[in-house]
């Protein structure tokens, strides 16, 4: 990760971003996520620069609602803005959001050469978030959102979803 | 560059996306397994994605339409500067895909390059489509060498599928007005020049599947100038059904 893609994110307002969650994945925070790509407060309003993971990710508008309702609850006006550029990395996935999507049954994303082999079938090497395994094999490259494939595991037979890497 | 030129040469871009998202939209529930129905939308949210980007851009530039959904749905057919590739009707699944592949490719060089635009608003889109049109070319691509080199039947439809659908590729680097002024402000994409990488990577991948390539003398072409096909007529009825029947409708 290099330095430009940092985000300037307030001290005081992580606590309450981090309440808001990506709605596909309930479990990650949008700070989790890497989507929050600016949060300052100026002259009482809160100002978000969000980015999408996808052009077309259904939750953008989503979490926009929820941004603006979270902060809403502690008498806060919110501005939300689209941001493109830089594009979003799965790379901005911080570690302990990909701790949390493991445990809820999604498989992390592989480094970018990896992500192409275990796409392509040419390795096995997305391991399977219900026992371990890496016997798993792609079933299909788009999955239940766009960011994720669908896998599935031939030791425990379960099927899941892994997140695809994106840089 | 002035503001009327640059609205065209966006919609010159986005229709195209608009126009293969709605067609792709239609199998939402009818694709031939589940995988593959889920992939076809996944690829038209992608292509919706971008498109509402350029066109929220677009509006900026118009004093006719204000929102993203102006552009998109009260404009009549001549309006539309999609080519008429992306405006062939859905048949069966190999002729989906061959339509989606000859697109992909182009659609890959194009915002290869679109990156490097001096707008920053179409870079910054383009960054972003790059990641996603690869993919799609990937998934498009693997589907043309697995039913080409497939069954006798399969190969059989996939041929014909490419066969028909030539015709519309050459337009892909026709250069409209639009795009000559966009390519001398250095904001737009030189078309021309990405036609050889095209025809050669798409021969490549044609004689993997173990398909003809189709050696036509003849090629279509309008769509950039809006003389669209009769299918464009279906596509804008359903497109802007809701738009025309309950004007300003919000969800």
């Amino acid at each position: 990760m290099t330095l430009i893609h940092e985000p300037k994110i307030e001290a005081c307002l992580r606590d309450i971003l981090q309440t808001v969650s990506d709605p596909e994945i309930p479990v990650l925070s949008v700070l989790d996520l890497g989507v929050i790509r600016e949060a300052i407060e100026e002259d009482g309003v809160v100002k978000i620069k969000v980015t999408p993971t996808y052009s077309g990710c259904p939750a953008m508008d989503v979490i926009a609602d929820d941004l603006k309702a979270a902060f809403s609850k502690v008498g806060k006006i919110v501005e939300v803005d689209l941001v493109l550029s830089p594009a979003w990395s799965t790379d901005w996935i911080s570690e302990e959001g990909l701790k949390k999507m493991e445990a809820y049954g999604i498989a992390r994303p592989l480094s970018e050469t990896k992500d192409k082999d275990a796409l392509l079938g040419n390795e096995k090497l997305v391991k399977c978030p219900q026992c371990g395994s890496t016997n798993t094999q792609l079933v299909s490259q788009f999955g239940s959102t766009a960011c994720k494939a669908l896998f599935k595991c031939d030791d425990c037979q379960e099927p899941f979803d892994y997140f695809k890497c994106l840089k | 560059m002035e503001k009327t030129a640059l609205f065209n040469y966006i919609l010159g871009i986005a229709d195209n996306n608009l126009i293969l998202g709605q067609g792709l939209g239609e199998l939402c529930g009818h694709g031939p397994n589940l995988e593959t129905d889920i992939a076809l939308t996944n690829i038209a949210l992608d292509l919706f994605g971008q498109t509402r980007s350029y066109y929220q851009y677009a509006a900026k530039l118009s004093a006719i339409h204000k929102t993203e959904d102006d552009v998109a749905y009260l404009r009549k057919e001549r309006e539309y500067k999609n080519v008429l590739l992306v405006e062939q009707p859905n048949t069966h699944f190999g002729y989906v895909i061959a339509r989606q592949y000859l697109f992909d490719v182009f659609n890959y060089l194009f915002v290869e390059k679109l990156q490097h635009s001096k707008d920053e608003t179409l870079s910054a889109i383009a960054k972003k489509a790059i990641k996603e049109v690869s993919y799609h070319k990937r998934f498009s691509g693997d589907w043309v060498k697995r039913l080409g080199d497939g069954t006798e039947e399969s190969n059989q439809k996939m041929q014909e599928a490419i066969d028909g659908l030539w015709q519309y590729t050459n337009e892909l680097f026709e250069m409209t007005e639009a795009d000559e002024i966009a390519l001398k402000a250095g904001i737009g994409v030189n078309l021309s020049e990405l036609k050889e990488a095209y025809y050669k990577e798409v021969s490549e991948v044609l004689k993997e599947a173990t398909l003809t390539i189709p050696e036509n003398p003849y090629f279509q072409k309008g769509g950039k100038q809006g003389i669209h096909t009769e299918h464009m007529g279906y596509i804008l009825a359903d497109l802007q059904y809701m738009q025309r029947t309950y004007p300003n409708m919000t969800w």
